[in-house]
C-alpha cells in the first residue's frame, strides 16, 4: 500500500506561516546553525551524498550544482529560488512557500552559506501576489531574528510568462529584461545573474536541504527509488476522485498514485491515459501504470517526472481534443527567440488542430512525428524540446485515436 | 499616484523595470504608453527595449482596459473541467468577447494559462483573487462582488 511521507511539507497545517517562532519551535534554523558549522567543502560533499536531485524537472545532482558555484573565483555569488510555478496542473511550490516559507528561507540560506554567496532572490510567479506577500513578512521576520546574518533575500515577482521557468530566462526576468532563454554553456553556477555565479533551484528543492542537513545524507539517499531519491510532491487533476496533493517517496508506482492516493476514476469510469510532469509530459498508457515515479523510471519509458502533476482522462476524454489545447499553450508561450520553436510549436498546433477538427490525414501524423523529433534535439531551451511530448506520446501510445478522427 | 513618482521608487533597484511596471498597473490597470517611455529613460534602455519588455510578458497590457482583470484559465485541467461554458457565461454576462474590456471600464476579460489552484478547477482569477470550481451559475454571483 502506498503511503503518503512529508519532507518537504512536514509543516504543512502544523504551524502559522507567518509566525516564525511556530518554525523555529518544531526545530526550524537548527539546520542553518548546523550547516554553518560545517565546514562549506563538507556540506556539499553530504548534500552531494544525498543525492538529492533537482524537483524543478531537470534532476540534476544538487550538491553537484552547488559545488561548481562554490569553486569558482567571484566578489558576488547569487542564490535564486525558481518559484516560477507555472506547469499546468502544479502547484506544490504554493503549497510549500504558502504553508511555510521559512523552510524555502532556510534552504536559500544554507546555499548561500555553502557557495559563499550574500545575496538571494526568489522569483515567485505573477499569479501568486499572496505568495509574494507570504514571502516577504516571512523574509522580514528571519531578518529581524538576526537567522539570516549577512544573507540578503529578496522577492521578485514574475508577470505570467511560462518560459521564465526556465533558468536563464528566469535570470534575465530578474535582471529587467525580456524572459528569454540564454545559450548555453556558460551555465549559471558559472555564470549567471549579472554574470556571477548563481545557483537557480527549485522551491521543493530548497525545502528538502533543511531536513537533509538535519537527518544526514545517508538517511535521505535510503528513501525511495536510489538513483533519485527522497520524496515528491503530487498534484493530482483531472479524472480522478482526489483531486489533491500527495508527497510520496520516489520509487511509488502510477499505479498506486491513481488508484490508491489518488481513489481511482469517478463513476466507475475506465481509465484512458495519465499525462505527469505537466503540460510538456508524456501521455501514458495503462500498460506502463507500474512505472515508479522516479526520473529515470520514467525516463526509460519516454516520460517524465517533471513537476510531478498528475492529469488523469478517462474513457470518455478526447485525447486529441486535450493534446490540440495542450499544443496552442505551447504556440503561446514560446518566447521566439528560436526558429525551431517559434516555427515549430505554431506548426504542431497547426497540424494538430487540422486533425481535431476532422480535417488530417495520416501524412499529417507522420509530418508531427518527424516536426516534434527534430523540435526535441534542436530548439534551445527545454520549453521547445519538450513541447512535442504530448503529441509525440499520444501518436506512439493511442493511434487509434488519430485515426477515428479521420474521415 | 503620478507613473513618474512610482518609477522613481525603483531607479535604484537592479533590474527594477518590471517591478516597476508592477507598481504601475497596481495604479493605472495598464502601462501607459508615457509611462514605458519614461521607464526606459529611467533605468537607461532604449525605448523599444521597454516597450519589449512590457509586451513580453502576458500580465502586462499597453493598451487600456477594464479595472478589474478577469482571467480564465484554458490549460488542459480547466479545459475538461468545463472552462468553455465559463467562458461563454461570462462573454454573455458582460456582454463582451474574450480580450476586451466592458464600454464603462469597469471589467476586462483575459484568457491566462494556469493559474496554480488546480485542485478545484475550473479556475478563473478577478485582480488575481483566484474563484474555485466556477460554474456558468457562479458567474452572476461572482461579479456582483466587483459590481
Amino acid at each position: 500500500m502506498a503511503e503518503e511521507m512529508r519532507i518537504v511539507l512536514r509543516n504543512y497545517g502544523k504551524i502559522d506561516p507567518l509566525k516564525i517562532e511556530d518554525y523555529i519551535a518544531l526545530g526550524g534554523y537548527g539546520a542553518l546553525k548546523k550547516a554553518r558549522a560545517t565546514e562549506k567543502a563538507a556540506l556539499i560533499d553530504e548534500i552531494k551524498k544525498s543525492n538529492l536531485r533537482g524537483r524543478g524537472g531537470a534532476g540534476f545532482n544538487c550538491g553537484q550544482k552547488w559545488f561548481f558555484a562554490y569553486a569558482v573565483q567571484a566578489d558576488q555569488k547569487y542564490v535564486v529560488c525558481n518559484a516560477d510555478e507555472g506547469e499546468p496542473g502544479t502547484y506544490k511550490d504554493r503549497l510549500i512557500m504558502e504553508n511555510d516559507p521559512q523552510t524555502l528561507i532556510e534552504g536559500m540560506a544554507i546555499c548561500a552559506y555553502a557557495i559563499g554567496a550574500a545575496k538571494g532572490y526568489i522569483y515567485c510567479r505573477g499569479e501568486y501576489p499572496q505568495v509574494v506577500k507570504t514571502l516577504r513578512a516571512a523574509i522580514a521576520q528571519a531578518k529581524e531574528k538576526g537567522l539570516l546574518e549577512d544573507f540578503d533575500l529578496e522577492v521578485r515577482m514574475g508577470a505570467g510568462a511560462y518560459v521564465c521557468g526556465e533558468e536563464t530566462a528566469l535570470i534575465e526576468s530578474i535582471e529587467g529584461n525580456r524572459g528569454e532563454p540564454r545559450y548555453k554553456p556558460p551555465y549559471p553556477p558559472v555564470e549567471g545573474l549579472w554574470q556571477q555565479p548563481t545557483i537557480v533551484n527549485n522551491v521543493e528543492t530548497f525545502a528538502a536541504i533543511p531536513v537533509i542537513v538535519e537527518k544526514g545524507a545517508d538517511w535521505f539517499a535510503s528513501i525511495g527509488a536510489p538513483s533519485y531519491p527522497g520524496t515528491k510532491v503530487l498534484t493530482l487533476t483531472g479524472d480522478i476522485n482526489n483531486r489533491t496533493f500527495f508527497e510520496v517517496p520516489t520509487n511509488t508506482t502510477i499505479r498506486e498514485v491513481v488508484y490508491q492516493l489518488g481513489g481511482g476514476i469517478p463513476a466507475d469510469k475506465k481509465f484512458k491515459a495519465v499525462q505527469i510532469g505537466g503540460t510538456s509530459g508524456a501521455f501514458i498508457p495503462e500498460s506502463q501504470l507500474d512505472t515508479p515515479i522516479a526520473f529515470d523510471a520514467m525516463a526509460a519509458i519516454d516520460a517524465t517526472l517533471g513537476s510531478g502533476a498528475v492529469f488523469v482522462l478517462d474513457e470518455t476524454r478526447d485525447l486529441i481534443d486535450v493534446t490540440t489545447r495542450i499544443a496552442k499553450f505551447f504556440e503561446h508561450e514560446s518566447c521566439g527567440k528560436c526558429a525551431p520553436c517559434r516555427e515549430g510549436t505554431m506548426r504542431l498546433f497547426d497540424l494538430m488542430e487540422k486533425i481535431n477538427q476532422g480535417e488530417g490525414s495520416s501524412a499529417d501524423v507522420a509530418l508531427l512525428n518527424k516536426l516534434g523529433r527534430v523540435m526535441s534535439y534542436s530548439c534551445l531551451c527545454g520549453l521547445g524540446q519538450a513541447a512535442p511530448a504530448p503529441v509525440l506520446s499520444t501518436i506512439k501510445h493511442f493511434p487509434a485515436d488519430y485515426n477515428a478522427k479521420f474521415v | 499616484m503620478a507613473y513618474q513618482e512610482i518609477i522613481a521608487k525603483f531607479a535604484d533597484v537592479p533590474g527594477g523595470m518590471i517591478e516597476a511596471f508592477h507598481a504601475i498597473q497596481d495604479e493605472y490597470a495598464y502601462l501607459p504608453e508615457e509611462a514605458i517611455i519614461e521607464a526606459a529613460k529611467v533605468f537607461s534602455v532604449p525605448t523599444a527595449e521597454a516597450y519589449g519588455v512590457a509586451t513580453f510578458y502576458s500580465y502586462f497590457s499597453v493598451k487600456a482596459r477594464g479595472k478589474n482583470v478577469i482571467r480564465i484559465c484554458e490549460s488542459a485541467p480547466c479545459h475538461i473541467a468545463g472552462a468553455a461554458e465559463v467562458v461563454a457565461a461570462l462573454e454573455r454576462e458582460l456582454g463582451i468577447s474574450m480580450g476586451n474590456s466592458t464600454a464603462d471600464g469597469r471589467f476586462a476579460l483575459e484568457f491566462t494559462e494556469c493559474v496554480g489552484q488546480c485542485q478545484a478547477t475550473p479556475v478563473i482569477t478577478i485582480n488575481c483573487k483566484p474563484y474555485f470550481d466556477v460554474t456558468p451559475a457562479k458567474v452572476t454571483d461572482i461579479l456582483a462582488e466587483y459590481k
